[in-house]
């Protein structure tokens, strides 16, 4: 797990985050490398979500700064970070309800094309745009679904098709929040062999409570408590951390 | 084919029309394409951006009142330069409004727009700009002259007629090639789903705005006919209960398609005249077609269509209605 600076895909350093007199990040550092699964873990309101949307820029930092590769986007609104790299998969499943599977991974994919906002021409007029779209659609597994409406799709289906959505843009790092929530175990196992398949060449920062998936999944992990980080390293580390281990992870560490 | 067959068969019959019928149908065919393209104009806000605007009618009358304060005395203006400039006009006024406005969401927007709205009406109302509330002539006709030659002269309404449908139609494919482009496809997405479309790295803000300048432009060119058919602005063209009045058009015509408000504007239109000519209750009587209308085709009378032929309508993804207001589904 050796890791130099180079291939740091996003680093937060000194981050903080509070609402009125509520405390919900304080001072969080973390780093997610390419190649890797960095999931962050902690009981409900340790802050992860919060987290999520400082780094994906839906919210703005109090302290602190996010860096994507070399670019400072502290202070970039989401779809600037967007265009820096960063794709994000929502824990509520979020995606265009009304359009196919097609058109809203097609719109993903134009999202990152050099020209996303032209006037004039079609939509499928632009091959490139249209060899993205497939080869995400296919690389989650939803090619024989590419017809029909999002809100038609089961709820692993449709967040297949979000994930489809982030990998059309091409990402350098991605963000996913909870991807297992909701989801039964035969669709889940699905989902995690998808995940553990997009570290290749990129940086993944994962939040999930799916204590077992997570451990399948990440190479490093970051505990968070009460907006705090309290431990950060590899699984095993982690696991026999004496502050997680009364702050968090109970007996489920030793069963494991 | 049959895809074809329909705008050709109807553009056909807009052609034949003033040959076949007296003047007067002339005149209110042609005041009828213009609420049309105001229509329109307020359905890619509206429809395709999901931005419910209550002061469309301000860029309407703002580039009437551009047309009456360009006209010299009692010589016709030049076509040329005074559209360009209304539309310009029109559309700088819907940067600034837009650049505020679209800050706020839902039923905020709503609001915003209307108090923009009010103040461009009162502005004209309450000053001594164009005549106050008495609003002001527009004395002779728009004209395209070339070293005197009159090439085109709008008093003919049959001219007047024909220069309408052009825009009419070239309305129809502005429209149409904006909704099918990569562009369209950013709004209509930024209006199902906002926090989505920002996340895949779309400028929602900047495609908003975009939209709703090109539509505010629209609504100008609508006004600036409006202005020069009655030879006559006031600030009635600017207030609220025309904005409100074009809003019904586009939901009787269904806001999922670019031809549907052009549709809801000659259904409501002739349905006035109608009415007017059989009752004087007739403001009772539309209020209750509309509420059935509106209830029984909640996407619009463009739903009849389909029912008749089996035939498909177009846009992106018209699958089925919702609400438009933005954020609907998504917190």
């Amino acid at each position: 797990m050796a890791s130099t600076a180079s291939n740091i895909a996003l680093r937060a350093t000194g981050l903080h985050k509070h609402f009125g007199g509520l405390r919900a990040v304080a001072d969080v550092s973390i780093d997610v490398h390419v190649g890797e699964i960095h999931a962050v873990i902690g009981p409900n309101g340790a802050g992860k979500s919060t987290l999520i949307n400082l780094l994906s820029g839906e919210l703005f930092a109090n302290d602190g700064a996010i860096m994507l590769d070399a670019a400072d986007v502290t202070r970039l609104p989401p779809d600037r970070r967007a265009r820096h790299g960063l794709g994000r998969a929502y824990q509520k499943t979020t995606i265009f309800p009304r359009f196919t599977v097609h058109e809203n991974v097609r719109l993903a994919a134009q999202a990152r094309s050099p020209a996303p906002l032209r006037m004039f021409g079609s939509v499928r007029s632009d091959t490139n745009v249209h060899d993205l779209t497939a080869q995400a659609i296919a690389r989650v597994g939803l090619t024989a679904q590419t017809q029909i409406v999002a809100s038609d799709l089961s709820h692993g289906e449709q967040r297949q098709l979000e994930i489809a959505m982030v990998l059309a843009t091409d990402p350098r790092i991605i963000l996913l929040d909870e991807p297992l929530a909701g989801m039964g175990q035969a669709e889940a196992r699905g989902i995690i062999d998808l995940i553990s398949s997009l570290k290749v060449g990129r940086a993944v920062l994962l939040v999930e409570h799916d204590m077992d998936a997570v451990f399948e999944l990440a190479d490093r992990l970051t505990v968070m408590h009460d907006g705090c980080v309290i431990a950060s390293g590899s699984p095993r580390e982690v696991r026999t951390h004496p502050a997680v281990r009364s702050a968090y992870l109970g007996d489920h560490g030793d069963a494991s | 084919m049959r895809g074809w067959l329909i705008p050709v068969v109807l553009l056909a019959a807009a052609i034949a029309l003033p040959f076949v019928v007296p003047t007067y149908y002339v005149q209110f065919v042609s005041k009828a394409f213009i609420m049309g393209i105001l229509a329109m104009a307020l359905n890619l806000a509206v429809g395709h951006g999901g931005l419910v605007s209550l002061c469309h009618a301000a860029f309407f009358g703002l580039a009437g009142y551009v047309l009456a304060l360009l006209s010299p005395g009692y010589d016709p203006a030049s076509l040329l330069l005074t559209l360009p400039a209304a539309m310009l006009a029109a559309a700088a006024v819907a940067l600034i409004i837009g650049a505020l406005a679209l800050r706020t969401r839902g039923v905020y927007f709503i609001m915003v727009t209307l108090a923009f709205g009010e103040m461009l009406f009162f502005l004209f109302h309450d000053t001594g700009i164009a005549g106050g509330s008495d609003g002001a002539y527009v004395n002779a006709k728009p004209e395209i002259a070339i070293a005197g030659h009159q090439l085109l002269d709008l008093a003919s309404p049959m001219a007047f007629y024909f220069v309408v449908l052009f825009f009419l139609i070239a309305t129809i494919a502005v429209l149409t090639m904006l909704v099918r482009s990569p562009f369209g496809h950013a709004l209509a997405a930024a209006r199902d789903n906002e926090r989505r479309a920002r996340s895949l790295g779309f400028p929602i803000y900047r495609i908003r705005l975009i939209a709703f300048v090109i539509s505010g432009a629209i609504a100008g060119l609508a006004g600036y006919f409006a202005a020069a058919q009655f030879g006559f602005v006031a600030p009635q063209m600017l207030g609220w209960h025309l904005s409100a009045t074009v809003l019904v058009m586009v939901l009787i015509g269904g806001l999922r398609s670019v031809t549907g408000p052009l549709i809801g504007a000659l259904v409501l239109i002739v349905l006035e005249e109608v009415l007017k000519a059989s009752t004087d209750y007739w403001k009772l009587i539309e209020g209750l077609i509309i509420i059935v209308i509106v209830l029984a085709l909640p996407g619009g009378v463009r739903q009849l269509w389909p029912m008749i032929v089996g035939a498909r309508a177009d846009g992106p993804s018209p699958r089925q209605a919702a609400p438009p207001v933005a954020e609907s589904r998504h917190g």
